[in-house]
């Protein structure tokens, strides 16, 4: 049980408004947590601060490694988190490379270390050095997910072209080509079919298994309550409840936030449909 | 039955098309009135009031019949509706012009008797080529939309100009300085314009070059200001020159044989010949690495560039500096084939033409830009007898490529790796960038 990102009393503000305040959590090395959270919750903003697309207002959000480091990302620009944080994410409205190709946009997320082999483009433009042998490691890893994410056979086609469940998948393949600690994914079950769900949980689990611990927002709570370890839920930007899923399905302060018991903006409802 | 209901068909759609060709030819009407049915003419006791009802007919009638052609042309795509298979066919079709024209290039100035009127149009339509590649790096592939590609043209041959001038140096010792001075001002350009996009990036590049242009016009204790640049020499051929003189030292003295301007002609085209091909090798190289393959992502969508841990600001600079790199090799090839420059020669227009070649060719297409630099440069050309007419038919054609083709002239991308066989992309699944 040891901590793998940590997240102190983040707040992120948009002008007048507040959209996350003072959160804090763990997740751990080796689980699957999930965040959930009524629509507006602040879910997506607390992960777009921590994969650095917003730099946060107040608060730290640090990574420990095995080594006993520590990194912390609200320091980083956006780039470097996924590339020496080792956080990859997936986006809500998927974002593909839609006029290249599925393994071309499996080779793209191996940039960095590619980049690093071909002796500032130069020794590979002239064909030297070792980057062909680095590609083909490459290849055979982007291989591994096609293979795991059942995507080989469409290898060749164009991302864009793809089923919308085949283009999730690519998606996931594509943030486990940079090889990450940590894989945030932004509601990866939104849209798929109850079969293409199961399909998403054994991936998810493939991942874990694999040892790359999985942040995830969800709203489909088959998935949520099935593969998380650990629940964080989330409601007009502060923490509500946080533990198992057994602990979180019975939280009264979660079914409230829910269903709207006792809220007060459900007052009104009443009132309106009168 | 079926022949019924055809022939039912049939009929419609012939009504539908003399109901839309007839209202092309109300509109028609309406704008060639003014325009064409009547003529004003200055004539002693003023100006007299002409009516030309003939030519007005001629041309609703050709409106209304160049409408029914569109119709019947949108008709027949529809039914064959293969995109797939034609996009097959081109690209099976590509296989063979892109050698073809690689071996008639290479030939072209050993055609005997060629006048040295055509070997300097290639090399005029080989420089444009070479500009439209280098442009097709920042535009084509990182999707990073440049109107002031001149910019870096003009820093080339400023560079060797004002190195040939001060401290005579020649074309040799100045090629590599002057691609690497342009591609500094590349990456000058693209500190300032990195967190821009589309319009703006446009607006901003655009300004850039004619901030170069001013410069080079105003600072006249350096470059002369508008009067420009003489006496820059031509290029050297393993220290021989080509003066027309003859004599020892001259490429014709030291092989013997009667100088000839053709014999210059010809050995700038083979040089901008090669140095076009370099451009084509070192970008066609690159797209096959990760920097390549980061550019067209970046044109694809540049928050999962970010998200991958791809450095979106060096990708960024390092496609304008690669791309103002080969612009800067041509500019230096043009101020030693004109010996002379100045900054009338940098105008916006010519950022235009290259942006239009890159466009007209297909973004990212290395044979389209090649092709297209063929159509823009070497066909006004060749049409020159046609006179005042010739912008009319170079209009003309643009209209109808844009029509017929509007993705450019090769509208598919061939994937940088394949587990199998290479299959075409149609352009219709590519961003065209937002940058």
């Amino acid at each position: 049980m040891t901590a793998l990102l940590e997240v102190r009393d983040l707040v992120m503000r948009f002008g007048g408004l507040t959209a996350v305040s003072r959160l804090s959590f763990t997740a751990v090395r080796g689980e699957i947590t999930a965040v959930i959270g009524p629509n507006g919750a602040g879910k997506t903003t607390v992960f777009n601060c921590i994969t650095g697309f917003y730099r946060p207002s107040e608060g730290e959000i640090t990574i420990h490694r095995e080594d006993q480091s520590t990194l912390a990302l609200h320091r980083l620009p956006g780039f470097a988190i996924a590339k020496r944080g080792r956080v990859a994410r997936t986006f809500q409205n998927i974002r593909l490379f839609g006029g290249m190709t599925v393994l071309e946009n499996l080779m793209v997320a191996q940039h960095n270390r590619l980049q690093a082999a071909t002796g500032f483009t130069l020794l590979a433009v002239l064909g030297l050095g070792r980057y062909r042998h680095v590609e083909a490691e490459a290849l055979e890893r982007a291989k591994y997910w096609l293979d795991a994410t059942g995507l080989t056979k469409r290898a060749d086609e164009p991302a864009a072209s793809l089923p919308y469940g085949a283009q999730r998948r690519l998606e996931i393949a594509r943030a486990m080509c940079t090889d990450p600690v940590l894989l945030c994914l932004d509601e990866p079950a939104a849209g798929l079919n109850p079969r293409e769900s199961e399909e998403l949980n054994a991936l998810l689990l493939k991942i874990r298994a694999a040892g790359c611990s999985l942040l995830l927002i969800e709203h489909d709570m088959g998935v949520v309550m099935k593969i998380s370890d650990h629940i964080i839920v989330l409601d007009h930007g502060k923490k509500i409840a946080d533990g198992t899923p057994a602990e979180i399905r019975t939280n009264p302060a979660v079914i409230a936030a829910y269903l709207g018991e006792g809220d007060d903006d459900d007052l009104d409802v009443p009132v309106a449909a009168q | 039955m079926s022949d019924v209901r055809s022939a039912q068909g049939g009929r419609d759609t012939l009504i539908r098309y003399i109901r839309d060709a007839g209202g092309v030819g109300l509109l028609a009407l309406a704008i060639f009135v003014p325009f064409i049915g009547l003529r004003l003419h200055g004539e002693t006791n003023g100006l007299v009031l002409h009516y030309r009802p003939k030519l007005l007919v001629i041309g609703v009638v050709l409106a209304m019949l160049a409408r029914l052609l569109v119709l019947i042309w949108q008709e027949r795509r529809v039914h064959q509706g293969r995109a797939a298979w034609r996009a097959a066919r081109v690209a099976s079709a590509g296989k063979y012009v892109a050698p073809a024209l690689l071996a008639s290039a290479a030939l072209l100035p050993l055609v005997p008797g060629i006048a040295n009127f055509y070997i300097d149009l290639g090399v005029l339509v080989m420089t444009y080529v070479m500009l439209g590649w280098g442009l097709n790096i920042v535009v084509g592939l990182a999707g990073l939309l440049d109107l002031g590609y001149v910019a870096f043209y003009a820093v080339g041959a400023y560079s060797f100009a004002l190195l040939a001038h001060y401290f005579h140096l020649s074309f040799w010792e100045c090629l590599p300085l002057s691609g690497i001075f342009a591609a500094i001002w590349g990456m000058c350009l693209g500190f300032p314009v990195l967190r821009l996009r589309g319009d703006y990036l446009a607006i901003v590049t655009l300004a850039f070059g004619e901030i170069i242009r001013l410069v080079i016009t105003n600072w006249i204790s350096l470059t002369g200001g508008p009067n420009g640049i003489y006496n820059i020499p031509h290029p050297t051929f393993f220290g021989l020159n080509f003066n027309l003189g003859g004599g020892p030292g001259t490429f014709s003295g030291f092989f013997g044989i009667d100088p000839d301007p053709k014999q210059l002609t010809t050995y700038l085209y083979y040089i901008i010949f090669f140095l076009a091909l370099l451009t084509n090798w070192v970008t066609l190289r690159l797209r096959r690495l990760p920097m390549g393959r980061a550019w067209e992502a970046l044109r694809e969508d540049e928050i999962a560039c970010r998200s991958l841990g791809i450095n979106v600001r060096n990708t960024k600079l390092t496609a304008f500096a690669i791309g103002a790199m080969f612009g800067g090799f041509a500019g230096c090839f043009f101020a030693t084939r004109q010996n002379f420059i100045s900054p009338d020669s940098f105008t916006f227009i010519e950022s235009a033409t290259v942006l239009a070649i890159v466009v007209l060719g297909g973004a990212g297409s290395q044979l389209g830009v090649a092709l297209a630099a063929v159509v823009m440069i070497g066909i006004p050309a060749l049409l020159q007898d046609l006179s005042i007419y010739r912008m009319l038919f170079f209009g003309l054609a643009l209209v109808i490529m844009m029509v017929v083709r509007p993705r450019g002239f090769v509208s598919t991308r061939t994937p940088s790796i394949a587990l199998g066989k290479r299959q075409q992309i149609s352009s219709e699944l590519m961003s065209e960038g937002h940058g």
